[in-house]
C-alpha cells in the first residue's frame, strides 16, 4: 500500500509543509516572517526526532541502524587512526594468541576422537594399590573375564613392540601392535583395502596374518595394489597381509611412537610362545581398550567390573591376595589419550585469556579517554533529539567493529604465523597433526572478538547515560573533564589491570623456578657427550629359530658390537643396556613394565611383592654414563651366566625398601619365573633416568651377563661427530649381523632437553603473555597518571603560582600511582595465591605459596608503576604556572 | 537513572497514546485536513487546554494510517500550499464511534471516582 511505502523525503516533505503553513497562520496572527518561522518550529517541537520515529516504523530498520552504525564508526576510526591501529593491533594480538591456544585445545581436548560413538571407548587399566602400582597391565585370564562379562562389547588387549622387518633392501625397525582379533571391530574400523582379522578367531598362539598402515603400504610396498596375500618377515617369522588401513587411522595411543604404528598382529594371547595356560597374576598385557555395550554409561559400566573384581577376589584368593588391592580402572579413551596435557593447557588457555581481558581493559580506557573527549559531541547528540538507546548501540558498534577487525587481523597474524609457531609446541602433544584453523575455532575467534568488543565497550557507552547535557554544552570550548564516575571506571580498570598482571607474573616466575631447579637439579648421570643408539635383536615366535635365545648366544654378539663401535672416531666408552637404561626414554611403550621384587625374608611371594622399575645392563654401564657407586661393587665379567646372580640397586631403592638395614648382601628374587635369589652386590647413586621430576625412583640394576634383553641400546661417550656416528655403528652392528636393525640415536642431552620441552612451553608462553600482561599495565597506567596531568595542569600551575615546591607536585602524582598499584596489588596478591595453588600440579621444586617469588613479583610490578607514573609527573613538575593559568 | 531535564517527545506521547487518536479522528469527521490544520483544531476545540506538540501529531498520524482508520494524501491547502490531507476510513469512522463511547465511560467513571475521593476528603 502506498501509506507503507512513503520514503523519508516525503515525510520530510511533510514536516516542511507543516512548518510552513504554522508560519504563514502565525503572520497573519502579526509576528514577523523570522519569529513566526522560529514559533513554528518550537511548536512542532523535535523535527529530528520526528523524523526518527518515522524511520523507526519501517521494517528493515535494526539493519539499516547497524549498517548507518558501522559507517559512522568506520569513519571515525579512519579519522583518529592512531587510536584504531593502537586498539586493532591490541586486539589482534589478543585474539590471535586466544585463537591459537584455543585451536590446540580444540584439537586436543575438544575433537572427538575418530572413532564410530568414541563415548563408549574405554582404556581399561589395572592398579594394585597395596602395592603402590598404578596401570600394571592385565592377564589374559583377566582379559577373557572382562571380555565375556557382558559390560563389554569388546576388549582387546594392545601389546606394543617393535619388529625388524626383513625382505626390504635394508632391515628396518617397524612399530608392531599385537592385539587381539576385535580390535578393528570394536573401534569401528574398516580397511582400505583387503580385510582386518575375523573377529572372533581364538585359536592359540599368533595368527599368521598382518594389517599394515597406509603409511608403511605407501613407504615399503610402493602402495601395491596386489599387496593383500603378500609375505613379509617380522622378526623372521613369516606373516602374510591381509588388509590395508585408510591413511587417517591411527590407534589411539597416548605417544607419537604407539599412534605410528605400522603393523598390527592379531594373537589370543596364549600359546606358543606365550604360556599354554596364561597364570592369572602374570600381568603381561601391558594395556587394553574396550567399548561399552552402548546404553551404558562408563560410570555404569565400572561398577559394574567393580562388582566382577570383588567376585573374582573371592573366586581365586591366592591370585589377588587382600594387601595388593586389585582394582580395575575404566578411564574413558579420550581422557586416556590427552591425559597429562589437559592440566598445563587449561593454565595456558586461563593466561591466553586473562591477557585478552587486559588488552580489552586497555582498549575500554583509551575508549573512556574518548568518550570523555567525545561528550560534547553524545551531549550535542542528545540535545538533537539522539535517542539514548541509540547512542549506547552506535558506541557499541564502534567497539565490536574494532574488535572485529582486531579479530580479523589477529586471525591473519596467526595463519602467516601458524608454521613458526607450531614448532614451539612440543612434539609430545598428543594429536599434535590435529590442530588446525577449523571452523570452530574460527567460531570461537569470532565470538571472542564480539564478546570482547562488546565488554570493553561497554564500559564507554554506560557513560551515555551519565552524560549531563546542560552542563556538559555549557562547558563546550572549554578543556574536557571527564566525569567523576568515568573517573572512577578507569582507575577500577587499572587497578583490574595491575591485579591481572600480578597474577600472570607470578604464574610466570612459579613455572620459571620450576624449570630453573629442574634445569639444576643434580641429575645423577652425565648426559654430556653420551650418544644412545637402539638396536633389537629379533625374537621369533618360533622359538627354534631364535639366535639370541640364552645368555651364551647374546653375549659373544654384544662383546663383539662393544669391541667393534668403541674403535669408531672420537669414541671413548662404551656401553650397552637394555630400553629402560636409556635415561628419560619417555615413551610408555620404551620402559620394560615393572616388575614384581621379593626380598628374603620379607615378601611371601610375587604376587604380594612390591613391583619396581628394572635395567639390565652391561659391565661398562655405569662407568660411561657417570654414574658414581655408593656402596659395594659394580658388575664385572665375571658375574656369567653361570656365576651366582647379582644385582646392583640404587640409593633410592635402598632407602625404601631396606631401610635402616644394609642393603648389601640382601638376597632377592625378580621376575615371575622361578629363579635362583639374586644378591644385592652394590649401590649407586639415585640418577634422573626415569623422569626429571623424581629424582628418588627405586631402580634395580640387573647385569646384562646374566639377564638376556632383546632391546638394546649401545652408549657411546666421546667427542664424536653426532651426525655420521649412527651410521657408522650401523655398519659396525651390521658387520656382526646384518639383520639386526640400528635406530633411535639421540644425544642424551637432548633426551634431556626434549623431556622439558612441554614445560618449556608452558613456559614460553605464560612468560610471553606475562610480559604483555605487564606491559599493558603499564601503559594503562601511564595513559591514567598522564591523562590526571594534563587534566590537572591548570590546578597545578596554581599550586605552582601559590608556591607548591616541583617536588609537592612530583609527590602528588606519584601518590594517585601508588594508590593504584597498592590497590591493583592486593587485589593480584589474592588472585594469585588461587591460580598458583590450581597449577601447583605442575610446579616443582617450589611451593605455590613461595615468598620470594610474591614479594619479587611485587617488587617488579611497584617499580615498573612507579616509572609509569614518572613520566607523567616530571611533566607536572615542569607545568609552566603562567602558561597554565593564561589558559583560562 | 539520573533526571534528565531533556523533553522526552516519546513520554509525552505515552501519556496521550489513545486521547490523541480519538482526537485527531473526531477532528476528522468534517472531512480531510492537513496536520497543522489538525493541530490548530485540537487546540482550537479544546479551548486551548489540550497543548499538542506538533512533532508528537505525526507518529500518531502514521500509527493511524498504518492501521487503516485514516487515509493520506497531497493536495492543496486553501491557500494554494501544498500539504498532506489526511481523511477518516470507513474502518476509522467505525472506530471512532466504538472508542467515543469507550472513552465517554472512562471518563464518566473517573469522574465518579474523583468526585467520592473529593466528597471524603
Amino acid at each position: 500500500m502506498f501509506g507503507r511505502k512513503r520514503g523519508v523525503e516525503d515525510f520530510a516533505a511533510e514536516i516542511e509543509a507543516h512548518i510552513r503553513l504554522e508560519t504563514e497562520r502565525l503572520q497573519e496572527e502579526g509576528l514577523s516572517a523570522d519569529d513566526a518561522r522560529d514559533a513554528a518550529r518550537r511548536k512542532f517541537g523535535n523535527v529530528t526526532g520526528a523524523k526518527e520515529r518515522f524511520f523507526e516504523s519501517g521494517r528493515s530498520l535494526w539493519l539499516d541502524h547497524l549498517w548507518q552504525d558501522v559507517r559512522y564508526a568506520a569513519r571515525l576510526l579512519r579519522k583518529s587512526p592512531g587510536f584504531a591501529v593502537v586498539a586493532v593491533l591490541t586486539m589482534a594480538v589478543g585474539i590471535g594468541a586466544t585463537t591459537a591456544i584455543f585451536s590446540v585445545v580444540d584439537a586436543t581436548l575438544l575433537h572427538p576422537l575418530p572413532y564410530a560413538h568414541p563415548e563408549q571407548l574405554v582404556r581399561v587399566e589395572d592398579d594394585l594399590q597395596g602395592v603402590d602400582a598404578r596401570d600394571v597391565g592385565m592377564s589374559q585370564p583377566e582379559w577373557q573375564d572382562l571380555q565375556h562379562s557382558g559390560i563389554f562389547d569388546g576388549v582387546s588387549p594392545a601389546w606394543y613392540d617393535d619388529n625388524n622387518l626383513t625382505g626390504s633392501s635394508r632391515p628396518a625397525r617397524v612399530s608392531l601392535l599385537i592385539v587381539a582379533p576385535n580390535y578393528f571391530s570394536l573401534l569401528g574400523a574398516r580397511p582400505q583395502l583387503g580385510r582386518t582379522f575375523p573377529a572372533d578367531d581364538y585359536t592359540p598362539s599368533f595368527t599368521t596374518e598382518v594389517v599394515i598402515s597406509d603409511g608403511l603400504w605407501k613407504r615399503v610396498f610402493g602402495g601395491d595394489p596386489a599387496i593383500i596375500g603378500k609375505g613379509v618377515r617380522l622378526d623372521t617369522d613369516l606373516y602374510h597381509v591381509v588388509g590395508v588401513m585408510p591413511p587417517g587411522f591411527r590407534d589411539p595411543g597416548t605417544t607419537g611412537r604407539e599412534r605410528n604404528i605400522e603393523v598390527w598382529a592379531a594373537t589370543s594371547f596364549f600359546g606358543p610362545p606365550l604360556f599354554d595356560h596364561p597364570p592369572r597374576s602374570g600381568r603381561n598385557l601391558p594395556t587394553a581398550i574396550a567399548r561399552v555395550k552402548p546404553g551404558l554409561t562408563v560410570a555404569e559400566a565400572q561398577s559394574r567390573v567393580d562388582a566382577l573384581v570383588a567376585s573374582l577376589q573371592k573366586q581365586f584368593p591366592g591370585d589377588y591376595p587382600a594387601q595388593s588391592a586389585w582394582t580395575v580402572r575404566l578411564v574413558p579413551l579420550k581422557d586416556s589419550v590427552v591425559g597429562n596435557v589437559r592440566q598445563s593447557l587449561m593454565l595456558l588457555l586461563a593466561a591466553v585469556g586473562l591477557v585478552l581481558l587486559m588488552g580489552c581493559v586497555n582498549i575500554a580506557n583509551l575508549l573512556l579517554a574518548r568518550a570523555s573527549a567525545r561528550s560534547a559531541e553524545i551531549a550535542i547528540r542528545q540535545a538533537l533529539g539522539g535517542a539514548r538507546a541509540r547512542l549506547i548501540r552506535q558506541l557499541l558498534t564502534e567497539s565490536v567493529l574494532l574488535s572485529v577487525v582486531g579479530g580479523a587481523a589477529g586471525l591473519v597474524l596467526l595463519y602467516s604465523a601458524k608454521g613458526v609457531l607450531l614448532r614451539f609446541v612440543p612434539a609430545s602433544l598428543p594429536r599434535l597433526n590435529d590442530i588446525s584453523i577449523s571452523s570452530t575455532v574460527l567460531l570461537f575467534a569470532l565470538g571472542a572478538s564480539v564478546m570482547t568488543g562488546g565488554i570493553f565497550g561497554l564500559f564507554p557507552a554506560l557513560q551515555v547515560d551519565r552524560v549531563d547535557v546542560t552542563r556538559r554544552l555549557k562547558q563546550e570550548g572549554r578543556g574536557s573533564a571527564g566525569s567523576r564516575e568515568q573517573q572512577r571506571t578507569r582507575r577500577l580498570l587499572i587497578v583490574t589491570e595491575f591485579a591481572l598482571s600480578l597474577i600472570l607474573m607470578t604464574a610466570a616466575v612459579l613455572l620459571l623456578r620450576s624449570f630453573w631447579e629442574l634445569l639444576n637439579a643434580r641429575l645423577g648421570f652425565n648426559p654430556e657427550r653420551v650418544m644412545a643408539v637402539q638396536m633389537r635383536l629379533p625374537y621369533p615366535n618360533d622359538v627354534t629359530t631364535d639366535r639370541y635365545g640364552t645368555i651364551a648366544q647374546q653375549t659373544p654378539f654384544m662383546r663383539e658390537v662393544l669391541r667393534r663401535v668403541r674403535t669408531l672416531p672420537g669414541v671413548e666408552d662404551a656401553a650397552i643396556g637394555d630400553l629402560g637404561a636409556v635415561p628419560l626414554a619417555h615413551d610408555r611403550s620404551n620402559q620394560t613394565p615393572p616388575i614384581p621384587m621379593v626380598r628374603e625374608g620379607r615378601d611371601v611371594n610375587a604376587i604380594a611383592a612390591p613391583l619396581v622399575d628394572a635395567s639390565i645392563v652391561g659391565p661398562e654401564y655405569f662407568h660411561a654414563l657417570g654414574m658414581t657407586l655408593l656402596r659395594g661393587r659394580s658388575f664385572s665379567e665375571v658375574d656369567a651366566g653361570s656365576s651366582p646372580r647379582v644385582a646392583v640397586i640404587n640409593e633410592a631403592m635402598a632407602r625404601t625398601y631396606w631401610p635402616g638395614v644394609d642393603p648389601l648382601g640382601q638376597h632377592i628374587k625378580l621376575f615371575r619365573r622361578p629363579t635362583d635369589w639374586t644378591t644385592v652386590v652394590g649401590v649407586v647413586g639415585n640418577a634422573r633416568t626415569e623422569s626429571l621430576e623424581n629424582s628418588a625412583v627405586p631402580v634395580v640394576y640387573l647385569s646384562l651377563r646374566q639377564t638376556t634383553a632383546k632391546h638394546l641400546a649401545i652408549f657411546l661417550r666421546g667427542q664424536f661427530d653426532e651426525a655420521a656416528i649412527p651410521d657408522q655403528v650401523r655398519e659396525q652392528v651390521q658387520a656382526v649381523d646384518e639383520t639386526i636393525p640400528v635406530f633411535g640415536a639421540q644425544m642424551l642431552n637432548d633426551a634431556v632437553a626434549s623431556s622439558l620441552s612441554s614445560r618449556r612451553f608452558s613456559l614460553e608462553v605464560v612468560g610471553l603473555f606475562a610480559l604483555t600482561a605487564l606491559l599493558l599495565a603499564a601503559l594503562g597506567i601511564y595513559g591514567v597518571i598522564s591523562y590526571t596531568v594534563s587534566e590537572r595542569s591548570h590546578e597545578i600551575g596554581i599550586r605552582l603560582a601559590l608556591g607548591a615546591q616541583h617536588r609537592n607536585i612530583l609527590l602528588m602524582i606519584l601518590q594517585q600511582g601508588l594508590a593504584f598499584t597498592i590497590a591493583g596489588t592486593a587485589a593480584g596478591l589474592i588472585g594469585a595465591m588461587i591460580v598458583s595453588h590450581v597449577m601447583a600440579g605442575v610446579l616443582y621444586g617450589v611451593r605455590p605459596t613461595d615468598p620470594t617469588t610474591y614479594a619479587a613479583v611485587t617488587v617488579l610490578l611497584a617499580i615498573v608503576a612507579l616509572i609509569a607514573c614518572y613520566i607523567p609527573a616530571r611533566r607536572a613538575m615542569r607545568v609552566d604556572p603562567l602558561m597554565a593559568l593564561r589558559r583560562e | 537513572m539520573t533526571t534528565r531535564d531533556t523533553s522526552d517527545a516519546s513520554e509525552k506521547l505515552d501519556l496521550l497514546q489513545g486521547t490523541l487518536d480519538l482526537l485527531i479522528m473526531r477532528t476528522l469527521i468534517f472531512g480531510p485536513e492537513h496536520g497543522q490544520g489538525i493541530a490548530r483544531a485540537i487546540q482550537g476545540t479544546s479551548a486551548e487546554e489540550l497543548l499538542v506538540e506538533h512533532g508528537a501529531l505525526y507518529p500518531a498520524l502514521q500509527r493511524l494510517e498504518k492501521r487503516r482508520w485514516i487515509a493520506g494524501k497531497w493536495g492543496t491547502s486553501s491557500n494554494n500550499r501544498k500539504a498532506r490531507f489526511y481523511s477518516l476510513t470507513a474502518l476509522g469512522r467505525r472506530h471512532l464511534v466504538k472508542e467515543t463511547s469507550k472513552w465517554k465511560r472512562l471518563s464518566a467513571a473517573i469522574a465518579r471516582v474523583l468526585e467520592t475521593d473529593a466528597a471524603k476528603g
